[in-house]
């Protein structure tokens, strides 16, 4: 079994016997990224020499005593900033970007002296659910080529399903953690807003935006979580509560508990397939001692509506300040001003980017404010308080993450509604701001299917002793893509 | 609601962008089909409803106001197109 596959108790005791270098685990990523790459293309950078001498580094001088992920080598996504590693967001307009500084999560991660071996690929700027949306090339599913690998976290899925990487950081707005760790058969949590500092995320939609672990299992999902989780006075949106010790909630007890079961989340759209596997894990989580019962977001319908019009306005803001003044790519020659900015965008941003800031433009616009953004924002308060009501009863929601399995690359392509409809399971859960996790529940005609489990705001220890207890008791999350 | 090519071209112009006018069409289209469906917000009765822009309580955060090093002028002008004297250079704004 590849090193990159084994468990982080196994990896950690022979680094710490010495029966294993930190030089030797970095040699097996690049060994398994060289051997699989150029059929998933997961990663648009390479770090290759500092992550060698880094490894050499701690073979030198470090301690694996010295905490919990030391010596990993791990990826990035590539809308996270690291210093003087370029940070491409999957655009052209970024694509001669080197980042002076780094974000507050990679700074965390340095600390736990992992090992940032490259940069994953992703929808430019996070806006898409495929990672087709890349300018530079899309990202292929390990389980099957010729399919997507989701997105926009696509290539921080599909690094860990290849066996690349031991983890990744992928950054969720509308489900871009979970949808492609579902698709990708792989772990993928998207904390509550605010746990997690977004200081050096390139900001998509900010009152949205979530960076968060996507590993092969849950325990690596709660030790990265752990790493990275907790205030930070740089990020005004960060919220300043107590971090728990999320690994003491992995004791794979859940009896008593109380599982809500959406039926919006498992009726027209969702694959049987797909539905039958959730049940099947619900009948695992009854056969632990846990309950649960349907219940009722009966806002969920509104959710693709308003998450659009609200993460396009948030877009079209944000993605002002690409102006080809201060960073990024300039045209040539521009006569004024004017021309360099419009000439500087439009040459540097992709058709998906374009029509989320044209929507957001639009939304936002005189006239249009209050049939739109007002209006999506007052379904955003129904859909929370949809949520609210169902955490007074129950401890969890379930069910799954995405209505399907993996779709064939090019499929959805030229049907923005469409793709937008993948996300219909994930997006309330980012427009309430509450954690949820997905974890795989089997397989649909050999593809994965995800399980989402949903929390109350900053109770991330429920939703990691949920789907601990879960994995445990199932062999899902073994199976690997015969890459 | 229905979105023209013309409506296209007037919001690309508060973008900030250029289309052309195979892109406007397209544009035109997949905008449309988005805010026929963006209309199913309508079904909800909002009356009273607050609207929700943050999921958390939000304030301001105040830093003392004491001085402080700045960015060193390179690090600043590393990722500059154009640069001239550790300023960022574009072409001029007046006439």
């Amino acid at each position: 079994m590849s090193l990159l596959n084994q468990r982080l108790h196994e990896v950690r005791q022979l680094l710490s016997k010495k029966e294993l270098s930190v030089s030797e685990l970095v040699d097996a990523s690049f060994k398994r990224i060289a051997e699989t790459e150029e059929r998933v293309g997961a990663f648009l950078a390479l770090n290759e020499e500092n992550a060698r001498r880094e490894a050499r580094r701690l073979d030198e001088s470090g301690s694996a005593d010295s905490g919990l992920l030391y010596g990993l080598p791990i990826g990035i996504k590539d809308n996270i900033v690291t210093e003087g590693l370029r940070t491409t967001c999957a655009s052209r307009f970024l694509s001669n970007y080197d980042p002076i500084y780094d974000a507050t999560v990679v700074t965390k991660l340095k600390g736990a002296q992992t090992v940032t071996v490259g940069k994953l690929n992703m929808d430019e700027f996070a806006m898409g659910g495929s990672t087709e949306n890349s300018a530079f090339k899309p990202t292929r599913n390990p389980w099957d080529t010729e399919r997507v690998p989701g997105g926009s976290s696509g290539g921080s899925a599909a690094a860990v399903a290849a066996g690349q990487v031991y983890f990744t950081l992928g950054s969720d707005t509308g489900g871009s953690i979970r949808q492609p760790a579902a698709y990708c058969g792989v772990v993928g949590l998207k904390p509550t807003y605010g746990l997690v500092s977004r200081f050096g995320l390139v900001a998509f939609a900010s009152s949205l935006d979530q960076i968060g672990p996507i590993a092969k299992n849950v325990e690596d999902a709660a030790y990265a979580l752990q790493a990275i989780a907790g205030h930070d006075s740089r990020d005004s949106t960060s919220a300043n509560v107590e971090i728990p010790d999320y690994a003491a909630a992995l004791t794979g007890d859940v009896k008593g508990l109380r599982i809500g079961v959406a039926k919006e989340y498992l009726g027209e759209g969702i694959d049987p397939a797909v539905k039958q596997r959730v049940m099947e894990a619900l009948k695992t989580f009854e056969s632990l001692g846990a309950a649960w019962e349907e219940v009722s977001l009966p806002h969920t319908e509104y959710a693709v509506a308003a998450y659009y019009l609200l993460a396009s306005s948030e877009a079209s803001s944000n993605l002002a300040r690409f102006d080809g003044v201060r960073y990024g790519v300039r045209a040539d020659d521009p006569d004024n001003l004017m021309e360099l900015y419009r000439r500087s965008r439009s040459e540097g941003f992709g058709n998906e980017v374009k029509r989320r800031i044209m929507l957001g433009t639009y939304a936002l616009s005189s006239g249009y404010y209050d049939a739109y953004y007002k209006k999506a924002q007052q379904a955003r308060t129904l859909i929370k308080r949809d949520f609210d009501r169902v955490f007074e009863k129950f401890d969890l929601i379930i069910g799954p993450t995405a209505p399907t399995t993996a779709f064939k690359i090019g499929e959805q392509v030229g049907d923005p509604l469409t793709m937008y409809l993948n996300d219909i399971c994930t997006i309330p859960v980012s427009l309430a701001g509450v954690p949820a996790i997905s974890v795989p529940c089997g397989l649909a005609d050999g593809l994965p299917v995800g399980l989402q489990i949903i929390g109350k705001p900053f109770d991330e220890a429920a939703v990691l002793r949920a789907a601990h207890a879960f994995e445990s008791h199932t062999d899902h999350h073994k199976l690997r893509p015969a890459l | 609601m229905s979105i023209s090519a013309k409506d296209v071209e007037h919001v690309a112009n508060l973008a900030r962008l250029t289309l052309t006018d195979e892109e406007k069409e397209q544009f035109a289209g997949q905008l449309s089909a988005i805010l026929k469906y963006a209309e199913k917000l309508n079904e909800l009765d909002t009356d009273g409803i607050e609207p929700t822009s943050h999921v958390l309580p939000l304030y301001n955060v105040m830093r003392e106001d004491e001085v402080a090093p700045s960015l060193p002028i390179e690090k600043v002008m590393a990722n500059a197109p154009e640069e001239e004297d550790g300023q960022f250079k574009v072409p001029s704004v007046l006439e």
